[in-house]
């Protein structure tokens, strides 16, 4: 690629969209029609220029790659962008998923259609910045102006208790990510910097590590989220709109995971190893938790929403495994999460236009009259459950060999887990898909609509490919992850020996 | 004193003789004119003020005036700019709504620019005299424009109380200042400062530290000097609170600033410990309190509380990154608070009944989508939420309480402004997710003009914020 700013023109080019839905009017004969096909066309534009960025990826470079630098308010703060082999990936994540929220949302919001896609644009904005920015304090700004359209989207468009839902939502948010802002101003007077990969050069003291650790993993803890900092995740997804829902679990929850790679492990390497059982422990019991929480439930998206508490455990877990097989496992895992509840999610949203329920009761025998539907279902299901074949197969799997490699007993419990989900998925599908078709409701539902197949197909083709071949995503991930796992191990002897030599 | 030190220092306080001898002209026009001259007097005030902004910028002009007493320098031409910004703003607010008000006099556009004259004044000061009397310059003005709308029974009494309070703590600020020069025997800034050191400071001083510190605390409304600010800002007629909300805070803050870095630079670890715990009190109280407030100006007057908190947080620092955060601090508070004031004063329902209860707000984005996204932006912005000007405002004052290793202060700082966030939030929630009430009356241009402005300035401050810190930082590198 020449110096053309692909990643600014990637992050800032839903704004184009913004600009034109702004002069538009959403009331007349086509002004709906009009709204819908601009914002889809600014997401595959966008999705499309993305791709550039994969195939301009070098694998082999295991650095920061088509970076951008300017300078940006002063007091060392740059607009610096580039992206590596952890964040490339999840560029595409997000850009990929996007028109699949703009389809899903086709018919399903009634009202304010106009606001409502502005909204999705920013939000895309936001997130986007989230994973090209290179300086920490641009980090911060993307990270924490996602919660501004995210709010919105579930308290306009949201269910019925949608106010109390996206006051949680924020507020919770916010009060992990501030106290991360204050450790990323100590780093700044620490470091003399805000530059990311100036930061991951430099060696914090063990001391002020613990502590920078806290404050990260406060912020990014809530977001993942784990146990105990889980709970505005089901009341959020559970009001949120479909297609908030996806993005919900497919890209914000992998905003968490991103930090505590490329900020919590790869910055402070002795408080990760110090705190690791710490981690460990919160997955394991995230994951069982979860797991047994989700089976209870009654409603279809809040049992979804337990389970991406559970799958987010092994990513946890795959991260401060801290190595090769656990991280890639994490990063594979986050990714196939993404795509696999995203679809998951539009699953609920296609039954859900229908009946305007999400009761797990009031369906049942929905393969006599959906057999497509049925299949998409059990596709998304069994790559929920992990089941060989499916891209979540590879991701669990490989997480458990990663921690496994440091921690057997919690490989072991961990690996309890798979059997629960296979329980809670399994029995969610019986008890809508299978049985008898009785409610009376259910009988005149049609099968999914051209609409609803180009929505679901693809994701059915990209969750059985990545699920037999891999290698796409480990090839652009292997480089940033082996320097990122040799950095760590440096650091840790590097402690080790400064150990030893006082005593 | 010779002629050529007359003069020098005559060229120094031109700003403040242009307005100065402006505002004597407009009162003599008013004399003369009568009472429909009001609209007139207020455009040439609005003219007048900015004549002296536009001085400020373009004539360069730095040193002690008035044997010692004034001083012009970096830190003082940003504040008095910022300062002039919003007198001219808050005065063409009241410009369309003087006669819903009942301020459609013109003494109150002469009596603004009075208290501007003593604002810019005590921005200048560097002795404890002129700091005292341009403080009273100021605060006589605006006690009288407080209960300017005679036949109100709340603008009077706002106004009683607000002298009442306020002349209890300028009594507490000569109190403290007589037991300072007792101790130091000196009133000029500078001298204070070599005739003190750390070891050898007396506790009497410190006895008058604390009721300096306590007079200014009154002035910028922080806790626990606060009691005044919801009843003022609640009873004043609404273009005079937009007024008090902007000017003389920051001449006050600025005053603070400079007495506590240059006069007291010395016993730096007895002031900050005040400083501190008032910023702790306010941010706390500015966080509370407000959540139960169903008026808007209330709301206001519990956020003002809280973000002088925020702003004492740079200040606590007491250094330069510090002092700096103070100033862009105040800058964007300032600007978030005129066009939140604007918004408020365009809530009038299509009878002509003014309404400023938070819940009148209800379903704006369907009534009046433009309205309701300035406000959001400005309610992110007040919460310190990023992109939005707010946040970087919180920022630089954190991050120089950090660099001052004031850990305490800056956690319990953020977990206050999450608090902060959930009523600023419920302005957005009102707006956005309830239903649509009856809509408001038509927005004067004047009104729009300044809060989209506004608006713009909070969305749009990363991209040229790097200008406005830049100018903050070597404004704050004069007084270091």
């Amino acid at each position: 690629m020449t110096d053309w700013p692909i990643l600014s023109t990637v992050t800032f080019l839903p704004l184009v969209g913004v600009v034109l839905l702004l002069l538009m009017r959403e009331d007349g004969p086509n002004g709906r029609r009009n709204i819908l096909n601009v914002s889809l066309l600014t997401t595959l534009v966008t999705f499309v220029v993305s791709i550039f960025i994969w195939t301009g990826f070098d694998n082999a470079n295991p650095g920061f790659q088509m970076v951008e630098k300017h300078g940006w308010l002063g007091g060392g703060i740059s607009y610096h962008l580039g992206v590596d082999g952890i964040s490339m990936l999840f560029v595409i994540l997000t850009t990929f998923l996007m028109p699949f929220c703009v389809l899903a949302s086709w018919l399903a919001i009634e009202k304010r259609l106009k606001e409502y896609m502005i909204a999705f644009l920013i939000l895309e904005v936001m997130m986007l910045g989230v994973f090209v920015s290179l300086d920490i304090v641009l980090f911060y700004v993307f990270f924490e102006a996602g919660l501004i359209p995210m709010f919105l989207i579930i308290g306009v468009w949201g269910g019925k208790d949608r106010v109390y839902a996206s006051y949680k939502f924020f507020l919770y948010t916010l009060l992990g990510s501030v106290l991360m802002l204050l450790a990323i101003m100590a780093m700044y007077w620490q470091a003399g910097t805000t530059d990311i990969p100036a930061l991951l050069a430099y060696k914090f003291p063990p001391q002020m590590q613990i502590w920078l650790w806290l404050a990260f993993f406060a912020s990014f803890a809530v977001k993942m989220p784990m146990w105990p900092v889980h709970t505005w995740l089901p009341d959020a997804h559970v009001q949120a709109p479909t297609a908030g829902s996806v993005i919900l679990a497919g890209i914000l929850l992998k905003l968490g995971g991103y930090g505590l790679i490329r900020f919590s492990l790869a910055m402070f390497p002795n408080a990760s190893e110090f705190f690791a059982p710490l981690v460990f422990s919160l997955s394991v019991i995230a994951i069982i938790y979860t797991s047994l929480v989700a089976m209870m439930q009654e409603d279809i998206k809040k049992l979804i929403a337990y389970s991406s508490v559970a799958h987010m455990g092994y990513v946890t877990m795959g991260i401060f495994a801290a190595n090769a097989q656990g991280l890639q496992g994490a990063l594979f895992q986050m990714l196939s999460h993404g795509i696999v509840s995203g679809a998951l999610f539009l699953c609920v949203g296609v039954v859900y236009d229908r009946t305007h329920t999400r009761e797990i009761a009031a369906y049942g025998g929905l393969v006599n009259n959906m057999p497509k539907y049925a299949v998409a279902m059990m596709v998304f299901t069994m790559a929920n459950v992990g089941l060989p074949g499916t891209s979540g197969f590879i991701g669990e799997f490989l997480t458990l060999i990663g921690v496994f490699r440091a921690n057997t007993w919690v490989a072991l419990f961990a690996a309890t887990g798979v059997i629960l989900s296979a329980a809670y998925a399994l029995w969610l599908y019986r008890r809508v898909i299978f049985g008898a078709l009785e409610k009376e409701k259910l009988k005149a539902l049609l099968d999914l609509s051209p609409r609803e197949q180009l929505i679901l197909y693809p994701l059915i083709a990209l969750t059985l490919f990545f699920g037999v071949y891999p290698a796409p995503v480990f090839d652009v991930t292997a480089a940033s992850v082996d320097l990122l796992v040799n950095n760590y191990t440096a650091a840790l002897h590097a402690a080790q020996d400064v150990a030893l030599s006082m005593n | 004193m010779t002629a050529d030190t007359i003069l020098a220092s005559l060229s120094l306080s031109a700003p403040e003789i242009i307005l100065a001898v402006g505002a004597l002209v407009l009162l003599m026009i008013g004399v003369f004119a009568g009472e429909r001259s009001a609209t007139a007097v207020t455009g040439l005030g609005i003219v007048l003020l900015a004549a002296a902004a536009l001085w400020l910028i373009f004539v360069p002009g730095e040193g002690l005036a008035f044997g010692g007493a004034y001083l012009a320098d970096g830190f003082s031409r940003f504040m008095k700019v910022a300062a002039l910004v919003g007198s001219i703003t808050a005065m063409i607010l009241g410009l369309g709504q003087a006669r819903t008000y009942k301020l459609d006099r013109f003494e109150y556009p002469v009596l603004l620019i009075i208290a501007t004259l003593g604002i810019l004044l005590l921005i200048s000061a560097h002795d404890l005299i002129s700091l005292y009397l341009s403080l009273e310059l100021q605060s006589l003005a605006l006690y009288v424009v407080a209960a300017i709308n005679r036949d109100s029974v709340k603008s009077t009494e706002a106004g009683l109380k607000y002298f009442v309070l306020g002349a209890l703590s300028s009594g507490m600020l000569l109190y403290g200042m007589s037991l300072v020069y007792g101790f130091t025997g000196h009133t000029t800034f500078d001298a204070i400062a070599q005739a003190l050191s750390a070891e050898t400071r007396s506790l009497g001083l410190v006895f008058g530290l604390v009721f300096i510190l306590a007079g200014l605390a009154f002035k910028i409304s922080a806790v626990p000097f606060h009691m005044w600010t919801p009843d003022v800002y609640e009873g004043a007629p609404t273009p005079v609170t937009a007024f008090f909300a902007a000017a003389p805070k920051i001449a006050a803050m600025a005053i603070l600033t400079r007495l506590v870095v240059t006069a007291f630079h010395p016993v730096l670890a007895d002031w900050r410990q005040i400083i501190v715990f008032i910023s702790i009190a306010s941010m706390l109280l500015g966080a509370f309190a407000a959540i139960g407030q169903r008026n808007f100006k209330r709301l206001m007057a519990y956020s003002s509380i809280g973000h002088m908190g925020y702003a004492l947080v740079g200040l606590a620092a007491g250094s330069q990154a510090g002092v700096s955060g103070v100033m862009l601090y105040m800058v964007i508070y300032m600007v978030m608070t005129l066009g939140s004031f604007a918004i408020i004063l365009a809530m009038r329902r299509k009878d002509g009944v003014i309404v400023e209860n938070i819940d009148d707000l209800a379903g704006l984005s369907s009534t009046n989508p433009f309205m309701a996204v300035v406000l959001t932006a400005l309610m992110f912005s007040l919460a310190g939420i990023p992109p939005m000007a707010g946040f970087f405002g919180k920022y630089f004052v954190f991050l120089a309480a950090i660099q001052a290793q004031l850990y305490g202060l800056a956690v319990i700082g953020v977990l206050a402004s999450v608090v902060g966030a959930y009523y600023y939030l419920r302005i957005v929630k009102v707006m956005w997710f309830d239903e649509a009430k009856e809509g408001f009356d038509r927005t004067s241009g004047e009104l729009r003009l300044v809060y989209g402005l506004s608006g713009l300035f909070v969305v749009a401050y990363v991209l040229f914020g790097w200008a406005l810190g830049g100018a903050a930082d070597v404004a704050a590198a004069t007084l270091f």
